[in-house]
């Protein structure tokens, strides 16, 4: 305890504490537009709020909500949640008080969301979840869930190997670079390429392990799945980063990416499009955050009243080499 | 062991439990693989998972170090994680405005703006910790959460892509065979042991962990040191930080550096340096630094399932700080061989941490 008394707790510490404490609530608070009340005028007001801008996949997505809204004619108040349950649970009620038409969002987790949605009913304005789902038992608490469907990005993935393989006399070797252990993504894209792989039993998986969806990850995981085992012919990585971490190593080991080994990566972020179309990845399942006009046609549908289904998918397609090429130059992310 | 003193003074050494494990670790996978060992010549340069693990400990390493000097006087610094992530993306932004990416001038540019920011920094936790008398873990704790955010900021949200061939090599680059990144690494561990220990800054620095106050009755300036550890700390984590980022040429504010703090806190305990401060090895904690990496790279060549490796790396790490507990391993040696005499307890008098 003697530790203790060289760094005394004075009034100056707790002075300093509070001013940063109180920075933060700021910036917080800073994004949150606090302005106006909709749908007097005929115009439909959308409240939405983001997870965060926690990499390119989600800028690309608010870029393409943000341009949506425009061209829809809808008055969007965004509010950044900066990756915090808590600040988007205060956007949502700020919404509620301001008596939006629309409520959507992205969750920032799946737990924990009956109290305000349920205000948000009482309220009477509809709430549409976008890219993440929640886990409410009660499901009229939401009107859809417009997203990607992770199961399906994975099966596409097994299927065009599949496809490619389908001649293969000898066994085929895979390794799998899983996204963070336990996220929805790496759960549902590891399911649904071993779904779709179990169709040829030639097709193995040989080692799989979690680069944490990052490229750091992705490459010290590939370097040592190419130590340990001498013949790899596929890699299928959960998204494009830990491909484009695995490239790397694979090229250090002397062997030559896209040919030596082929790779199936998930997402078509644009390193990994420009990958694609260089030759050295050769499948992507496309996971699209574009889904801001698929967004506002659900919204204007949901505040004329009409039914919409309970479960969305967003329009997603697969690139290989070529379509690469052709889609690189128009490509918004 | 025919000398049974000589056997004592072994396995009593506080780095003894450490290397047993890591050699232990290696066999395991040597039995595992037989070739995990086993290096050989590619592209002029040697190739195998032990360059892997030297390689890729570096940057921990480096981190270690600074945590060690922090920790020696009693402090802790949360911020090197996020300072790793600013310094890198500093570095990536400055590199992927320049005209020409290769140039030397530029790269050293984007090194020197990357250092230069981090010291700022580095000095900010030394003020709130020295001058302002926070305590260190919520001094840095501030600047660990407002950091990540500072990075991202940088990288505006986005992994920033760079193809420059000078700051690859920091990363990937190698000299007489071997990565260059551990000759960086060594060249920081030899100059903080050089200017600790060769001189009576070492000494200092414990003598302000151990009680600052006393320290400047004694006439040290207890408050300078304090500050020059952050600073000196930060410095570590930049180039730490420019090593990362260079790995995979590219910056990724949100996961470059991410939990590297707890990493190298670990490091520093696993080499036998006191939490409480006032004794630091330099020597032990580069020890711990490579038993980590080891760790991470046998869970991926064991292929052990994402979901079981963080148990088998508790476990891992339970293991070697119970056994390097003197009071656990006196247990022991008295239940067995209750002839064996008092182990010295009294060597480590000051190993609980402060509430």
């Amino acid at each position: 305890m003697k530790r203790m008394r060289t760094y005394p707790p004075s009034r100056k510490v707790i002075a300093v504490l509070a001013a940063a404490l109180l920075a933060t609530g700021v910036a917080a608070c800073g994004n949150s537009d606090t302005g106006g009340s909709g749908g007097d005028d005929g115009t439909i007001t959308l409240g939405f709020s983001q997870v965060g801008a926690e990499s390119g996949w989600r800028t690309a997505n608010t870029t393409s909500i943000k341009e949506a809204a425009t061209e829809a004619g809808i008055d969007l108040k965004f509010d950044d949640a900066q990756q915090k349950q808590e600040n988007q649970i205060k956007a949502i009620r700020n919404f509620i008080q301001q008596k939006v038409d629309v409520i959507a969002f992205s969750p920032v987790v799946e737990s924990g969301w009956d109290t305000v949605l349920k205000e948000a009913k009482d309220a009477k304005i509809p709430v549409i979840l976008t890219d993440r789902s929640v886990d409410s038992a009660d499901k009229s608490l939401y009107k859809t869930f417009l997203g990607s469907d992770f199961v399906k990005e994975g099966r596409l993935a097994g299927e065009w190997l599949v496809q490619k393989e389908q001649s293969a006399t000898g066994p085929v070797n895979i390794v799998e670079l899983q996204g963070t252990t336990g996220s929805a993504p790496a759960n549902d894209r590891k399911k649904g390429f071993a779904e779709a792989i179990a169709a040829n039993p030639n097709l193995k998986i040989v080692a799989s392990q979690s680069g944490d969806f990052t490229r750091a990850g992705g490459k010290q995981v590939m370097e040592q799945f190419l130590k340990a085992n001498p013949k790899i012919d596929v890699l299928f990585a959960h998204n494009d980063d830990m491909g484009l971490g695995a490239l790397e190593a694979i090229t250090a080991a002397g062997k030559v990416p896209g040919k030596d080994i082929t790779i199936i990566t998930v997402d078509a972020v644009k390193d990994g499009m420009q990958a694609l179309a260089d030759g050295k990845f050769n499948f992507i399942a496309e996971c699209s955050p574009l889904l801001g006009p698929q967004l506002m046609d659900l919204v204007k549908k949901v505040h004329a009243g009409e039914s919409v289904p309970a479960r969305i998918e967003t329009q997603e397609t697969t690139f290989t080499q070529e379509q690469a090429k052709e889609a690189l130059p128009n490509r918004k992310y | 062991m025919s000398d049974p003193k000589a056997y004592r003074a072994l396995t009593t050494h506080r780095l003894f439990w450490p290397v047993v494990v890591l050699v232990g670790m290696l066999a395991a996978n040597t039995v595992y693989r037989p070739g995990f060992l086993s290096v050989q010549m590619r592209d002029g340069h040697l190739y195998g998972s032990l360059v892997d693990i030297l390689r890729l400990s570096a940057p921990l390493i480096l981190v270690a170090l600074g945590m060690t000097l922090v920790i020696a006087t009693g402090g802790i610094d949360l911020s090197v994680g996020s300072l790793c992530a600013i310094s890198g993306a500093i570095a990536c932004l400055y590199i992927s405005r320049q005209p020409d990416q290769n140039s030397v001038g530029g790269v050293l540019t984007a090194l020197a703006l990357g250092l230069g920011v981090a010291l700022v920094l580095g000095a900010w936790n030394g003020v709130l910790v020295a001058v302002i008398g926070i305590q260190p873990i919520i001094a840095t704790l501030i600047l660990m959460v407002a950091g990540r955010g500072l990075a991202q900021l940088i990288t505006e949200g986005q992994i920033l892509t760079i193809n420059s061939g000078p700051y690859k090599a920091i990363g990937v680059g190698h000299l007489l065979t071997l990565p260059l990144a551990i000759f960086l690494a060594l060249a920081a561990a030899l100059l903080v042991a050089a200017v600790t220990r060769r001189t009576a800054l070492g000494l200092i620095i414990e003598s302000v962990g151990g009680n600052a106050q006393a320290s400047r009755l004694a006439g040290i300036r207890s408050g300078r040191i304090t500050f020059l550890v952050y600073v000196i700390s930060a410095a570590c984590a930049a180039v730490a930080g420019f090593m990362m980022t260079a790995n995979v040429s590219s910056a990724d504010g949100n996961a470059a550096g991410l939990w590297v703090e707890l990493d190298a806190i670990l490091a520093v305990v696993i080499g036998g340096t006191s939490l409480a401060g006032g004794r630091f090895s330099l020597g032990g904690t580069i020890l711990g630094a490579l038993l980590i990496q080891t760790l991470t790279t046998t869970v991926y060549a064991m292929n052990i399932s994402p979901q079981t490796s963080l148990l088998f790396k508790a476990v891992v790490v339970i293991a070697v700080c119970l056994i390097q507990a003197p009071g656990f391993r006196a247990r022991f040696t008295r239940r067995r061989a209750p002839a064996a005499g008092p182990t010295p307890v009294s060597e480590q008098p000051k190993e609980q941490v402060p509430a």
